[in-house]
């Protein structure tokens, strides 16, 4: 992904004529089949890339979209004498639709579930091809014209057309892997729940990707039976088609163009020749030829081997350049002295008496931004949030506190929309969010950190928060920049923006999830235990950046199961329990009051509270 | 009694006792996938080789002579499952112990991409290792039977189904009590259910999910012979038995032992109803069709414990 597009055009192009050259060559013509097949099989693959390598979905039934795209052109030709000209394209406008309807219901389902419902699409279609009597069906030879019915004498021109195909198809996964939309799709791969508070619409994201796929895996499954001129339920619909599909990406490498290309090469020319000189002996060996491939590469390069050779090779690399002085990835040095410059002398005491009556006084007047109206939210016979209801006011840091298991983060799922309230009312600027999905809550102007960061592991640190800033860009580079502004306000600017996010400590992850929610601008932050897993000095500092983006106008609504950090940093407290609110106010008095030391704080908390507010 | 009563009759017992031996299969993905959350696509496989088994060792060793054309291939059946255990624990202690386990306790989803994948290389092998072994031509394990029929009233009862359908409901039966009661059973649930915590408390995880991957394609294996008595199978015939058996565990609930051996019923009889408005060749459809539409709106099925977390 490092390499510039012209290169990489520079580079399919080489490969199409070198791919085609070598094939003139070849007078075989069993050879010639092969080189073609190889070409098919290598879209196939990148049709299955296509969604399932770039969104992690793993698809099982690609093998409908091909079967479907192979009957739609046979049957046009066989039964209405439409050219496969025609017919392929119209192949893929099935494939299209087949997307729709098969993604509308499945992308309901996660995990397991929905690759187990992808393996029966195909199955339940195979035999109703059966049944409707299309066991086996040849497409006619034209002895007329067989140009315009996309029939050739010489079976290099099939060679051709199958070229053709794959460089569509890898031209559309270059843009994909180039585009916000292959982002998103990364994204979504690497931490869904993530992306979609991020401000992304999976679903629409997801839809899309099943569409492509499912046109591009038509194209494939048209072109198979156009060359090979016969179709049966089993060879179109059969779990092979859609085995092939994932193992040759599989093989040769998930989320890259080159990774199927790479998978058909090597796997399709290896199972052909067995099949060929031992098949009347051993009649399944492509099947077990594939299955020890699937096996292998899962065992000892799960990534395939594109990246598997990549990584060695920048290996080498690093190699050879280490010694030359520091690692990139230093520790966060510009956050801490950046909280230095900015902190009073005695960071750790909450702010002076006269700026905080003056505060307060401010916000005793301000609208509230959010407002909890007899939220209520129940798991079977858990009340997880009962009858909750406060108000966030506009500028303000609100805290809640709680025990584990309290509610909170419950209550964070119903405020941005992962989960929907059973009762109650949640407002934000006066406007109720009632159904919104995460993305649009995101959009209104809310962003969330999660309790366990949810990074994209494989993305770098800069990647990450270009992710989140999506929801308040038009451009790619408007939201290269609010990305770029988001780092610098949390200090995670500079040669750590570049940093792989799998690597990060947890404070820098903090940080940079921090950023990815500020990105697009919100104006209401939930903070979810920002401060858990910290120690005592990160969370000074951290503390200090959210001071800061909550005096640039952002206002914050934070929780925590601890009371030290929250104590000084909140203007306004609540305390939750049980999925109840047992008192809410200034931090001072929820700390005295009784109800809430009896309930939850306990006695020796007392003491502790009133020395750090006092 | 009118024709249509009749044929619903006929169905519905076939469905039945068809169903009896699904719930037996169910059973066996159910303490693989229901309970210890290992997405084994394989399964049906390892039941084609329960097939192959139970066939060979009554052809071979001539169970039926030895012990009559009743018991014989009941027995065969029977022998059939200790043979895919051994095979199971082997794959699962050199294989599919590496996606699975402590191993991956703590990565979320990307350990079920993995085994799905893995299980669905072993699946390829299996089945086409078996057209190398076994060849492509249908069999069926022929006994006197196969063709009997006990008259109920005015419905016809196969004697090979009843008889399967009697083993599959005790040895459910006696699975569940070993699960539920033993001190094995209870290991091998603490294991599935919370493999750190297990292994806290002093469970050999790997060894409780190797015996409990054998006991589950074993448990299949058997109800793959017992079905083999009325059925024609090929190697190729796993593919259309692992979604029968997904569909029973998902409809009976995750986690729930019994509740496969339902949902396996169920699906047994919606398999053999099914025959009375479609055609023939479209029983499948109507499983995959009705396992849709389970997973879409009834995910935790009749008996799910356990909730999917957000």
């Amino acid at each position: 992904m490092i390499t510039s597009p012209r290169r990489q055009l520079v580079a399919i192009a080489t490969f199409a004529v070198v791919y085609l050259l070598l094939g003139m060559a070849v007078r075989n013509s069993y050879y010639q089949l092969m080189m073609t097949l190889v070409l098919i099989w290598a879209s196939m693959g990148l049709s299955w890339n296509v969604l399932s390598g770039y969104s992690g979905l793993i698809s099982f039934g690609q093998a409908a979209f091909f079967g479907l795209g192979g009957y739609t052109m046979t049957i046009a030709f066989v039964k209405f004498g439409i050219t496969p000209w025609i017919g392929i394209p119209m192949g893929c406008v099935v494939g299209v639709v087949a997307g729709v309807v098969i993604g509308l219901p499945t992308f309901r389902l996660r995990g397991h579930y929905f690759g187990l419902s992808m393996l029966a699409y195909p199955l339940a279609m195979l035999y109703i091809f059966e049944w409707l009597g299309y066991q086996e069906v040849s497409l006619p030879m034209k002895r007329e014209n067989p140009a315009m019915f996309a029939q050739f004498q010489d079976p290099r021109m099939y060679m051709v057309l199958a070229m053709g195909l794959l460089v569509v198809c890898m031209l559309i996964s270059l843009k994909v892997e180039r585009s916000r939309f292959g982002r998103q799709l990364l994204a979504i791969k690497q931490n869904e729940p993530a992306a979609e508070a991020a401000g992304i619409d999976t679903w629409r994201q997801k839809m899309y990707a099943i569409m492509l796929s499912g046109g591009m895996a038509a194209a494939a499954g048209g072109m198979y039976a156009n060359v090979l001129l016969v179709v049966t339920p089993q060879s179109m619909f059969g779990m092979l088609v859609s085995a092939q599909a994932l193992i040759f990406s599989l093989f040769g490498g998930v989320g890259t163009f080159w990774g199927p290309v790479i998978g058909s090469a090597v796997l399709v020319p290896l199972s052909e020749i067995l099949h060929g000189e031992l098949g009347h002996i051993v009649p399944g060996i492509q099947g077990v030829v594939y299955g020890v491939a699937v096996v292998v590469i899962i065992l000892l390069a799960p990534e395939g081997i594109y990246w598997k050779v990549r990584d060695k090779l920048a290996e080498r690399r690093a190699g050879k350049s280490a010694g030359q002085g520091a690692s990139s990835a230093a520790p966060a040095g510009p956050v801490a002295a950046r909280a230095l410059s900015t902190l009073p002398d005695d960071a750790s005491s909450a702010p002076s008496a006269a700026a905080a009556t003056a505060r307060s006084a401010a916000l005793a007047v301000a609208k509230p931004l959010l407002t909890l109206d007899h939220v209520s939210l129940a798991f079977g016979g858990l009340k997880a949030v009962d009858n909750v209801s406060f108000s966030v006011k506009a500028g303000a840091i609100h805290g809640i506190i709680g025990p584990n298991g309290a509610g909170k983060t419950t209550m964070f799922n119903v405020i941005n929309g992962f989960l929907p309230p059973a009762s109650g009312e949640i407002r934000f600027e006066g406007e109720s969010l009632a159904g919104l999905k995460p993305h649009q809550v995101c959009r209104r102007g809310i962003g969330r950190t999660f309790q366990v960061v949810r990074a994209f592991p494989r993305m770098t640190v800069l990647e990450n928060v270009i992710t989140g800033a999506y929801a308040g860009a038009a451009t790619d580079e408007q939201a290269r920049a609010l990305a770029l502004n988001a780092l610098a306000r949390v200090g995670l600017a500079g040669a750590q923006a570049d940093a792989i996010a799998g690597g990060l400590t947890t404070k820098q992850l903090r940080l940079m999830e921090l950023a990815r929610a500020l990105a697009p601008k919100p104006r209401l932050l939930l903070l979810d235990e920002t401060f858990a897993g910290l120690a005592h000095d990160a969370i000074e500092d951290l503390l200090e950046i959210i001071r800061q983006v909550n005096r640039e106008g952002v206002t914050v609504l934070i929780i925590e199961h601890t009371m030290q950090a929250m104590v000084k940093l909140a203007d306004e407290f609540g305390v939750l329990n049980h999925g109840s609110l047992l008192a809410s106010g200034p931090p001072a008095e929820v700390v005295r009051n009784p109800a809430v030391i009896e309930a939850y704080l306990g006695k020796k908390w007392m003491a502790h509270a009133e020395n750090s507010v006092a | 009694m009118p024709g249509m009563v009749l044929d619903f009759l006929q169905a519905l017992a076939a469905g039945l006792l068809v169903g009896g031996t699904y719930g037996l299969m169910c059973v066996g993905l159910g303490i693989i996938f229901g309970v210890m959350r290992v997405v084994n696509f394989a399964h049906g496989d390892f039941m084609m080789l329960g097939m192959y088994s139970a066939f060979y060792l009554v052809s071979w060793l001539g169970l039926m002579a030895l012990f009559g054309p009743y018991a014989g291939p009941v027995v065969g059946a029977l022998l059939a499952g200790p043979i895919v255990f051994l095979l199971g624990w082997f794959l699962h202690r050199h294989l599919i112990a590496r996606a699975t386990g402590a191993r991956v306790a703590g990565a979320e989803g990307e350990g079920h991409y993995t085994q799905i994948i893995l299980t669905l290389g072993v699946s390829l092998i299996l089945q086409n290792g078996g057209l190398i072994v076994f060849g492509s031509l249908p069999t069926s394990i022929q006994t006197p039977m196969s063709r009997e029929s006990w008259e109920l009233g005015s419905v016809f009862i196969n004697q090979a189904r009843t008889i399967s359908f009697v083993i599959s409901v005790i040895l459910a039966l006696a699975l569940y009590w070993f699960l539920a009661r033993s001190h094995l059973g209870k290991t091998l649930r603490a294991a599935a259910d919370n493999p750190i915590a297990a292994a806290y408390v002093g469970v050999d995880v790997d060894r409780s999910h190797r015996l409990a991957f054998g006991l589950g394609v074993g448990i299949t294996a058997i109800g793959g012979g017992l079905i083999a008595t009325t059925q024609a199978f090929q190697p190729y015939i796993g593919f259309d038995f692992v979604i029968v058996m997904f569909a029973g565990v998902v409809l009976g609930g995750l986690g729930s032992i019994l509740g496969a051996f339902w949902g396996g019923l169920l699906i047994g009889v919606v398999q053999q109803m099914s025959t009375l408005v479609l055609p023939y060749q479209l029983q499948n459809t109507a499983i995959f069709v009705v396992f849709l539409l389970i997973i879409f709106f009834w995910p935790r099925g009749m008996f799910g414990k356990t909730w999917e977390r957000t």
